[in-house]
């Protein structure tokens, strides 16, 4: 801090009167909770990467110029046309009822099966995120997370002042007996454990998924715990083999409460999502979403029901599938031949994002201007954990560019490691902190419409 | 003045792009309230650019480029070639203040107190070993020291550095944005901008602002989240002072042969001297930045000073 009553200060002089400012005259009224939406530089280098010179392999966005524009005209025309006044009107806070059986044909689809009266639609699963947490979770409440976990979750735990902790994942996923351990040592810190929050399928941002048996482990130690686990699917029918991995609502009704979403299957602008709860909790999340919202668009919802009735939706995600598993092959056959030795990464059999750890002394967090300079951008890992822990890792994406741009986003970014490399050898920085660019407490990966 | 069109150019490929397009705009805006007689357009710096400049060629461009090739005189050497009219200092100007070393050295000569840096090259450390180059700036230098990439704004790169063991990230994070550092003494004191304006009757500095960051260093979140640090302007400095830190701010406009705004921040440590640190030549714009508040303490608007540069005749 400044001392502003020294020698050149504060005396006779002619502002010597003035009054401070702090250019927010609401800054002593806000929640303690909004002191983490704050300006951060590694947001503001994300400002560069919507450009079209950079290579962005740090979007989530998904490639909607997949479905047939023509398709999504006719069906929007169709749903004002035909349906009009109950389209453009207000809808039932739990989702329009056609929309939540077709729902369940989706969600046949991963060995889900319920009732139309368990789902509630929501504005992306982002927003059933919210509700549950809000319907859950005190402030200093435990919510135990995958390591990494997703930002969006991250930022609505923190949001209702959780206690979020990180448990550890393998290239299986939430590792479960790190997930006992966990419970076991919040219990013994006299905490409250609310929620297991877990992406089994095509993590985001890990890119790995849980195979059966360790679903079943993590199911077991939930329900001895008497845990809800919070499963969020949004890529579930996105894996590039076989048929898509059974989830965990599929083998317990009770304990799990499942998030599914259109936005990765259909187009993530219509913002149609929802969560299958078991009743008790079915009937909080309905209530506290006419406080949120009210309800979800229903003009929305019956675009998204007109596609389903009326389009070959699930060749449409075959079709989804097949762009993204030549971008992903893009992206793992161009790691695998330009990246220097010691740089490792997931194998995505599915969804978006390959996680990536740098070679030992590289910090992705301080090397992302450089990144930006040579203009190629990612997501460094410290945005996807609440304590500090990433800083060697990034998340790239494959969802957006096509295969000859990731290629040669792949080409800058290897050369942007070497540069890195030669100056962690330079200055011996093995686990070198970030400088200015710590990312703890900021907001530190881009907003959802970058590329 | 009869009808003029502006074009307001920001963005570009910076690490201050989002800065710059908020400074942009807002700058924009204020020319359209005090001019609505003017047609204000907006356009970002790429590739369309230069055509749009030969089909729709305005009266006057307002360059708010922050960073490398807004400040560093490149675009506006650009400007100067198609003989655009631009607010602001010309490039050869520009390249004298947006490097640190050079402006400080310029400066320094000039009688003003520059603290004492060194700048060094990342080859150089490589070459030379960097515990022993880092050894012998700390030597001289000494502790706490302020580490920074040699061209850049908005504190991107900063350090505040306090011991040896603290050094090496601080280097990797300024060479993070570039290939050359300054690393200079750090002087405590009360942290003040002056920002400097000449509309034709020679430069004159607008009352000084003082920063009170919550933290130690006036960084990136400190600049741009509204709160979390504290203005006072006019600074709550002494006639004496505040006449010192106007006149190296007008000294430094006048001695870099800037042109029409510029804005100098420096320190006022604890025994009333005045540092000089670095100087703007295209100024933060936004709604948290320093040349607003002063322009507005002047009992002035920014639409009234920017449109006084361009109705002035050159």
């Amino acid at each position: 801090m400044s001392t502003p009553d020294s020698t050149g200060a504060n005396s006779t002089g002619t502002g010597s009167t003035s009054a401070g400012s702090r250019l927010d005259p609401w800054v002593d009224s806000y929640a303690t909770r909004a002191k983490n939406l704050s300006a951060s530089a590694i947001r503001a280098l994300f400002a560069v990467a919507s450009r079209p010179e950079v290579v962005s392999l740090a979007g989530g966005m998904p490639y909607v110029q997949a479905l047939s524009m023509d398709d999504m005209a006719d069906i929007a025309a169709q749903v004002v046309r035909d349906r009009g006044p109950q389209a453009l009107q207000y809808g039932s806070g739990q989702g329009d009822v056609a929309l939540r059986e077709q729902i369940l044909d989706v969600t046949a689809e991963v060995g889900v099966q319920a009732h139309p009266d368990d789902i509630v639609v929501t504005t992306g699963s982002q927003m059933a995120l919210d509700l549950v947490t809000r319907t859950f979770c005190d402030p200093g409440d435990v919510v135990l997370v995958e390591s990494p976990s997703y930002v969006g979750a991250l930022g609505v735990f923190r949001s209702y002042e959780c206690d979020v902790i990180h448990v550890a994942m393998d290239d299986d996923g939430l590792i479960p007996e790190a997930l006992q351990e966990a419970i076991d040592t919040a219990r013994a810190m006299g905490k409250s454990v609310k929620l297991i929050y877990t992406i089994p399928s095509f993590h985001n941002p890990a890119g790995v998924t849980q195979p059966a048996h360790r679903r079943a482990q993590i199911l077991e130690i939930a329900q001895r715990a008497g845990i809800a686990v919070l499963e969020d699917d949004p890529y579930g029918l996105l894996g590039f083999e076989g048929a898509p991995p059974r989830a965990l609502r599929a083998d317990d009704d009770q304990g799990v409460i499942y998030l599914g979403s259109f936005s990765k299957t259909i187009a993530s602008g219509l913002r149609v999502g929802w969560a299958i709860a078991p009743h008790g909790v079915r009937e909080k999340l309905v209530l506290a979403a006419e406080a949120a919202t009210l309800c979800p668009s229903n003009y929305a919802q019956l675009t998204v029901s007109q596609y389903l009735a009326t389009q070959p939706w699930r060749e449409q995600i075959k079709s989804f599938q097949e762009v993204y598993r030549e971008r992903r092959d893009a992206m793992l056959e161009s790691l695998q031949a330009m990246m220097p030795a010691g740089t490792t990464w997931t194998i995505p059999a599915g969804g978006f994002y390959t996680w990536v750890t740098l070679p030992e002394g590289l910090d992705a967090t301080a090397m992302l201007p450089r990144a930006i300079t040579e203009l190629v951008a990612y997501v460094p890992g410290t945005g996807f954990f609440v304590d500090g822990q990433g800083s060697a890792n990034m998340r790239l994406s494959y969802c957006y560019p096509d295969p000859d741009r990731i290629r040669e986003g792949v080409r800058r970014l290897s050369t942007v490691v070497e540069a890195e490399l030669e100056i962690a050898r330079t200055f011996g920085t093995a686990n070198g902190t970030p400088g200015s660019l710590s990312a703890s407490g900021e907001s530190s990966t881009p907003a959802p419409d970058l590329a | 003045m009869t009808h003029q069109h502006i074009l307001v150019l920001s963005g570009g490929l910076s690490p201050e792009r989002d800065v710059s397009l908020r400074s942009g705009r807002r700058v924009a805006e204020a020319l359209r309230t005090t001019r609505p007689d003017w047609e204000v357009s907006e356009a970002d710096v790429d590739a369309g650019l230069l055509p749009s400049l030969r089909d729709h060629r305005p009266d006057w461009v307002v360059p708010l480029l922050h960073g490398a090739a807004g400040e560093d005189g490149a675009l506006r050497d650009v400007l100067e070639t198609l003989d655009v009219s631009f607010v602001g200092s010309q490039s050869s100007a520009c390249r004298l203040a947006f490097d640190k070393p050079v402006a400080s050295s310029l400066i320094s000569s000039t009688g003003i107190a520059v603290p004492e840096f060194v700048v060094l090259p990342q080859a150089t450390f490589r070459e030379l070993g960097a515990p022993m180059v880092m050894e012998a700036v700390a030597e001289r230098i000494g502790f706490p020291m302020v580490v920074k990439p040699t061209r850049g704004g908005s504190a991107l790169g900063v350090s505040i550095v306090h011991t040896a063991q603290d050094l090496p990230p601080a280097m990797v994070s300024a060479f993070a944005y570039g290939d050359t550092a300054m690393i200079q003494r750090f002087v405590s004191g009360t942290e003040v901008a002056v920002s400097v304006i000449d509309a034709g009757d020679g430069p004159r500095a607008l009352p000084a602002v003082e920063i009170v960051p919550e933290g130690e260093l006036y960084d990136y979140h400190a600049r741009y989240t509204a709160g979390t640090t504290e203005f006072f302007c006019p600074a709550r400095l002494n006639t004496d002072t505040t006449t010192a830190a106007h006149d190296v701010a007008v000294t430094a406009h006048v001695a870099l042969g800037l042109s029409d705004l510029s804005r100098t921040d420096v320190i006022v440590d604890d025994d009333g001297i005045v540092w000089f640190l670095e100087v703007n030549v295209a100024p933060g714009m936004t709604e948290t930045s320093l040349m607003p508040q002063a322009i507005t303490a002047a009992g002035l608007s920014m639409g009234e000073v920017i449109a006084a540069f361009i109705a002035e005749e050159r």
